[in-house]
């Protein structure tokens, strides 16, 4: 079964850390994502751009509405993600419990709705 | 014809029924189906053909053949899974069934299915009432004075959540058991809790709920003999528990534990909580803080009077708890202790000074503890005014009836 693994954190903060904690966290996602890939858990993954660098679309009455910025202000924000195959939640939870970003920040684990599923 | 009530087998066996038919069907709702599917066959049967030896048993083997029905009739599953689980039900074996061990297992993963930190705390309350213990979804809703749609809603979501995120129906591994089983144990402590002394509404107990947690508490410990956590909160819960027809008089006022008649306390209720608090406090590691409360419980059941009570050892007892675990209820209660001690100044400068450091602004026990120890350094209106805002912030009736009766003793 697969789940998105969507890893939220604080930008400002994370942007603020010096540059040898931030090289640190950059090697520790370097060895998770080895070890998940092969565990053969791992589907995908991205880092995301921060959300300044978002753009929002909308279709109203068949108009299409461009605006900058996140859909919606948050403390935390969202900042990449994983997909996963796990054989259950409690697997799942366990490999976004060794995410190094949900040390300072947070993961929320959301299970994929596959097609044709009730 | 056996004289037992069918209604009183089915209260008895549905946990357990359950629990086997949901590792047979493989999802939790099918399971109750499957279940309430043979409880309607045994209806219709067991009053002419009489109650069978093995209750259980019949109930699992009518409900998967059931299952088994129900699943081929579905259309919306896939086909091959359908299949598949049609197949894999018709070769398990019912024999095995009766395999006490085998159900032993099946039961705890059904508890540590409904209590699943992944299911917000009220799905675990009312999943652990509905499935483990055989409640009906209206006897729980009056319980927690929801509505039985909301509460039926309530159940709804938390099945969909097991199926749809997978929480799996299985006892946790080594590395996740000790904090997995804590979370049952919370589940089972707020059920008491709940029962003991509610959150809101007139009655100051709803015996039902205790009633049932002890129930939880003897299963969970005949399923983890071992666990000093688990035979601390039983001995915490039986202790407490062994107090209540002294609680409270018939009109549902409130009697504290200074004044209560202890001849009407329940002694052997006692002599139980007491044999396993020594068990859990014997075992090696730092001690359950359930364990810890548990012991505090028993030196005030077996005082022969308020006076006569081991308040130091008591208030040694709390001041280990607030490091386990500490929280300003429990500095209160150190606090109150210290009081029988070292005198009620001393513990009204521990108060003040929790007050100051902590928020407790909305709890109506710091007001009146100060209150109470006010009085007895006859700064009476300084107690008046502690107990009018106790009065404002308590959300029991009894408990405020109780407030303005002090009150009123100090003109």
């Amino acid at each position: 079964m697969q789940y998105l693994l969507l890893i939220y954190s604080n930008e400002a903060e994370y942007a603020a850390r010096p540059q040898a904690e931030v090289a640190a966290t950059m090697s520790e996602y370097g060895q998770f994502t080895q070890s998940i890939i092969q565990n053969g858990n791992y589907k995908g993954g991205e880092r995301l751009r921060p959300v300044a660098m978002a753009t929002t679309v909308r279709v109203r009455n068949g108009k299409t509405l461009t605006t900058d910025g996140p859909f919606a202000e948050t403390r935390e924000q969202l900042g990449g993600y994983y997909l996963i195959d796990a054989k259950n939640l409690d697997e799942a939870t366990a490999i976004a419990a060794r995410i190094p970003g949900a040390r300072h920040g947070c993961v929320e684990v959301r299970p994929v709705w596959a097609m044709g599923e009730a | 014809m056996r004289s037992i009530n069918i209604e009183d087998v089915f209260r008895a066996e549905a946990g357990r029924a359950l629990a086997t038919l949901i590792r047979l069907v493989g999802d939790f709702e099918y399971a109750e189906d499957a279940l309430q599917d043979a409880f309607a066959a045994a209806l219709a049967q067991w009053p002419v053909e009489g109650i069978p030896h093995n209750a259980r048993a019949w109930l699992v083997e009518v409900g998967r053949r059931k299952a088994i029905d129900r699943i081929r009739r579905q259309t919306s599953w896939q086909h091959k899974q359908r299949e598949l689980l049609t197949e894999a039900m018709i070769e398990a074996q019912a024999a095995e069934d009766a395999d006490e061990q085998i159900v032993a297992d099946d039961m705890l993963r059904l508890i540590f299915t409904c209590c699943h930190p992944a299911l917000n705390v009220e799905a675990q309350v009312a999943l652990t009432l509905r499935a483990v213990c055989g409640l009906a979804n209206g006897e729980i809703a009056r319980a927690f004075l929801v509505g039985e749609e909301t509460m039926a809603q309530r159940l709804v979501r938390a099945k969909a959540k097991i199926r749809a995120a997978r929480i799996p129906y299985e006892t946790p591994d080594a590395a996740m058991l000790d904090e997995r089983v804590d979370g049952v144990l919370a589940t089972i402590y707020l059920v008491f809790t709940e029962g003991y002394a509610p959150t809101a509404g007139g009655e100051l107990m709803r015996e039902d709920l205790s009633r049932e947690a002890i129930r939880l508490g003897r299963l969970l410990l005949q399923l983890m003999p071992q666990r000093a956590s688990v035979q601390g909160l039983l001995a915490l819960m039986l202790l407490h528990d062994a107090r209540r027809n002294a609680r409270a008089t018939p009109e549902g006022e409130i009697i504290r534990l200074e004044d209560q008649d202890r001849s009407l306390w329940n002694r052997v209720q006692i002599a139980e909580g007491a044999a396993l608090v020594e068990q859990a406090l014997q075992s090696p590691g730092a001690p359950s803080p359930y364990a810890v409360q548990a012991a505090i419980a028993a030196l005030h059941a077996q005082a022969d009077s308020w006076i006569e009570t081991d308040w130091r050892q008591i208030a040694g007892l709390y001041d280990v708890l607030l490091r386990l675990q500490p929280s300003p209820v429990i500095a209160l209660n150190h606090a109150a202790a210290i009081s029988m001690v070292d005198g009620p100044q001393a513990a009204l400068n521990l108060v003040d000074s929790l007050a100051a450091r902590e928020k407790l602004s909305g709890y109506h026990l710091l007001p009146a503890v100060r209150a109470d120890l006010l009085v007895k350094l006859k700064r009476n209106d300084e107690a008046k005014a502690a107990y009018r805002e106790a009065i404002a912030l308590a959300k029991l009736a009894p408990e405020r009836r109780w407030l303005e009766k002090r009150l009123k003793v100090l003109g």
